[in-house]
């Protein structure tokens, strides 16, 4: 024989002495509103399945905005519609507390719809309770996504309409068509028999959620007598009898047998060991080598351009990784967005011995062009006595100033000669160095390693930079 | 010390990991999107934990529940999705929910454009959400403080328990530079008042609703005084030679680098200019300006936008001294030769 003991569950308090005034023993629900039952019914299995302290419920924007008046457990308040988004983070945080998502219709099925379904979708290890009252109870009985046809509201003074709402949403259903939730379900709150089946399915969601850290997802649907304008036992008739027969009862999808469950573990780096995950690489450099470039007083300010694909971007990051190497002021800035994704594509460097203001180069010392439309595009910008560095087995139309120093170098022929077409921007950084006189040779050709992510191409990439020296060489 | 060249929207996942941040929730949008791709390699070999959530409203919503939970957190977006974050910023500042938002800015309104813009001050430095509520927002110039000052935030994020904005704009994001890794944290704050899931934590409440107008009265005014505080006590800028100014150029971002630029050829030119680059945009360093105001002929407010920062310059100036605005828009970055030239018309 069970006995019933009269008092409330551990996890409901007392005496609501969060709430505002001063009579701390009624709740803020109306006379049979649904929302007071199903705290109570969570409540006591938080209590007993013993994890009342680790349990963290978020509260969503509407009428059980104030849950953490009565809930004894750690509480959060959400924006309205994103207790599942803020649910999310909170078990993240911590994977072995108990995360409860509570939402009304409004809050879930309307304003929050995104974050239901993804929050659903990721099988986020937390319980959502929902509850249907077919209104919005808190702003003063708006229509709300789950309201039935014909239902008046304050919205929709004749009654829902087809041809101007749609129909009411069933998101019970729409959940459980997804393929991670572990457990769907709705119930009602509508009878002594129907809220005992209730009940059942509030501590099943969370041992799903406390044994394998599933999602589960519990539709209840509940009475809102005061914006249904009905007196509470009318109210809960409408529940069992027009409500129920649209949202129909019962099991939507339940994989709880099989679900293997989710991991709870989480395993930070303690922070001293984050340097060491972060691709920090010392770089060793000859100090004593790069003075005799550092001293020097320069500003080069390199435009580097041609189709996206032959590498203009990284030719413009290794100048400046070396540049970098040499203690240099060094900045690089690419021409970012859509006209990247239409096949040109370029980049700015600016490498100097003195602070680097803006690194936009709109008349560059040095200009790299490595198809024709770089050319045409910008040898008019190039600052007098500067230079250009084309790739001359693509570009037969030679620049027409002769107030530059103009380098042609069939950069693609060599780097096809060496096997791949892809370091003809190598060879071009080969020149540079070895016609600027910007770099140490030495350091270039030691640290490309440590530039390139191919760790493979490190040796075709040296013998790239060696070709565009010699051809410099060659030149004189 | 170990020198890496990274874009700064990279360097700043770096100083956030580095300053202890353990969870990143975001959405992809340009030119903000690297930092989402450096979360997403680096958080996970951490054990720390990347969500690319639905939405920018989802991921600061996410934000506010692992800020909740005690976590540094952080997320980043640009224009359209700092808009989407604003209700849930305004909720973090009312919760008082230490986080940290990083803003890259884009041309607007609407969609606008990914060129670089700094149109969202107002929406940054104003609150940009609903109610009475300040953000501190950090405006780095380069790829170090991007780094530097993203760790920054959090400390400021936890001492004020404060939304804390790192605001940046398209370049200072793209760019690379090179960028001195800094030592991490030696520990992050245990945040007592946290919902953790735990038997210490389970009585506390977090929430940013006070229906009794008496209690929300004084919860403003509690935000009201942190402000304060934060206005005496945090206040960065950085000055470059301004002692003996006629014209001192006010600037943030990439418009300071620029002006920078424009100050050193006019010295060249024997023009006696000079820069004010805040590096807090909330806190303004309005005294500074104040102080400048007394001695210098004019103010050069250079922005890329339709001149939102010259409104706090002119409130920090009280009509003394003109306040002029050299501004792009439309993604443009000024030249420091266009900034010259308006000088050089001013002065004339
Ligand atoms: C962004 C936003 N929009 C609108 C509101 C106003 N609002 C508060 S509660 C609510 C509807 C709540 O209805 P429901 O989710 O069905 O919950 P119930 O009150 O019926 O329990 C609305 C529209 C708000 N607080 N925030």
């Amino acid at each position: 024989m069970s006995k019933t003991i009269l008092r409330k569950p551990e996890a409901f308090y007392d005496a609501f002495t969060r709430k505002a005034g001063d009579d701390f023993l009624t709740t803020t629900y109306c006379p049979g509103c649904g929302h007071g039952i199903l705290h109570k019914l969570v409540a006591e299995a938080l209590e007993d399945f013993g994890v009342q302290k680790k349990t963290m419920f978020v509260s969503p924007v509407g009428c059980s905005v104030f849950a953490y008046y009565y809930m004894d457990v750690g509480n959060v308040q959400a924006a309205h519609g994103r207790a599942p988004a803020v649910a999310t983070a909170l078990k993240r945080s911590n994977p072995e507390s108990v995360v409860i998502s509570y939402q009304g219709d409004g809050d879930l099925a309307a304003i929050g719809g995104a974050e239901i379904l993804n929050a659903a979708n990721r099988g986020e290890g937390i319980t959502v309770f929902f509850v249907n009252n077919a209104i919005y109870g808190m702003t003063g009985g708006q229509m709300a996504p789950t309201t039935l046809i014909g239902q008046p509201t304050m919205t929709t003074p004749l009654g829902r309409t087809l041809e101007n709402e749609g129909y009411p949403i069933r998101m019970s259903e729409i959940i459980a068509t997804l393929e991670a939730p572990v457990y769907v379900d709705r119930v009602m709150l509508g009878d002594i028999k129907s809220i005992r089946q209730a009940r059942k399915a509030v501590r099943k969601a969370l041992e799903i959620q406390i044994e394998k850290n599933g999602f589960s997802f519990i539709e209840v649907l509940s009475a809102c007598p005061s914006n249904l304008k009905m007196t509470p036992v009318d109210a809960q008739k409408w529940v069992r009898e027009v409500l129920a027969d649209y949202f129909p009862l019962g099991v939507k999808k339940d994989i709880s047998a099989t679900f293997p469950g989710k991991s709870k573990e989480r395993h930070l780096l303690p922070l001293s060991e984050i340097p060491t995950i972060l691709d920090i690489k010392e770089s060793k450099i000859n100090k004593d080598i790069i003075q005799n470039f550092s001293g020097k007083d320069f500003h080069e300010e390199i435009k580097i351009a041609g189709f996206g694909g032959q590498g203009v971007l990284s030719l413009g990051i290794v100048l400046s990784e070396m540049g970098m190497r040499h203690d240099f002021e060094v900045s690089w800035i690419p021409s970012y967005g859509p006209e990247m994704r239409g096949g040109t594509a370029n980049c700015s460097v600016h490498l100097s011995n003195k602070k680097i203001g803006s690194p936009v180069v709109d008349r560059p010392t040095v200009l790299v062009a490595m198809n024709l439309p770089s050319i045409d595009k910008f040898e008019k910008d190039v600052m007098e006595g500067g230079y250009i560095f084309y790739d001359s087995s693509l570009i037969n139309k030679a620049p027409k100033r002769n107030d530059l120093h103009v380098i042609a170098i069939p950069a693609t022929k060599i780097a096809d000669e060496l096997g791949t077409t892809k370091i003809a921007n190598m060879v071009i950084v080969g020149a540079m160095i070895e016609k600027l006189k910007l770099m140490s040779q030495e350091i270039v050709i030691d640290s490309i390693g440590e530039v390139i992510k191919n760790k493979k191409l490190i040796g075709i990439n040296k013998q790239a930079i060696y070709k565009g020296i010699e051809f410099i060489k060659n030149l004189k | 010390m170990a020198k890496q060249f990274l874009k700064g929207n990279e360097a700043v996942i770096k100083g956030a990991m580095l300053a202890g941040c353990t969870a990143y929730y975001g959405y992809p949008i340009t030119p903000a999107s690297e930092i989402a791709h450096a979360a997403a390699k680096y958080f996970p070999r951490a054990g720390a934990t990347f969500v690319q959530a639905e939405s920018e409203v989802a991921a600061i919503n996410m934000v506010y529940g692992a800020a909740a939970a005690g976590e540094r957190v952080m997320t980043a977006s640009s224009g359209p999705g700092i808009s989407l974050k604003a209700e849930g910023i305004s909720y973090c500042a009312g919760a008082e929910l230490p986080c940290v938002i990083v803003s890259i800015m884009r041309g607007g309104p609407g969609l606008g454009n990914i060129g670089p813009e700094q149109s969202d001050y107002n929406q940054l430095v104003k609150g940009g959400g609903h109610g009475n509520y300040k953000n501190i927002v950090l405006a780095p110039n380069s790829a170090q403080e991007m780094c530097d000052l993203g760790m920054l935030a959090f400390e400021l994020a936890d001492k004020y328990r404060n939304p804390v904005i790192v605001a940046a704009d398209g370049f200072i994001g793209q760019m690379m530079e090179p960028v001195v890794i800094p030592e991490p944290v030696k520990e992050v704050p245990d945040k007592k008042w946290a919902v953790k899931g735990t038997p210490e934590t389970y009585k506390n409440v977090v929430t940013s609703i006070e229906l009794d107008f008496h209690d929300l009265e004084i919860h403003n005014q509690k935000l009201q005084k942190k402000y304060a505080i934060i206005e005496e006590q945090e206040v960065r800028y950085e000055e470059y030679r301004t002692d003996d100014a006629d014209i001192v150029l006010v600037a943030y971002g990439i418009s300071s680098r620029v002006a920078q630029s424009a100050v050193n050829e006019l010295r060249s030119e024997g023009i006696k200019a000079g820069l004010l680059r805040p590096i807090t945009l909330f806190p303004f360093p309005k005294l500074k300006i104040k102080e400048l105001a007394e001695k210098i002929n004019s103010f050069l407010v250079v922005e890329m936008s339709n001149g939102q920062m010259i409104d706090d310059v002119r409130l920090a100036v009280e009509g003394k001294k003109p306040v002029h605005l050299y501004n792009r828009m439309g993604g443009f970055v000024p030249t420091a030769k266009e900034v010259r030239e308006k000088v050089i018309t001013i002065m004339r």
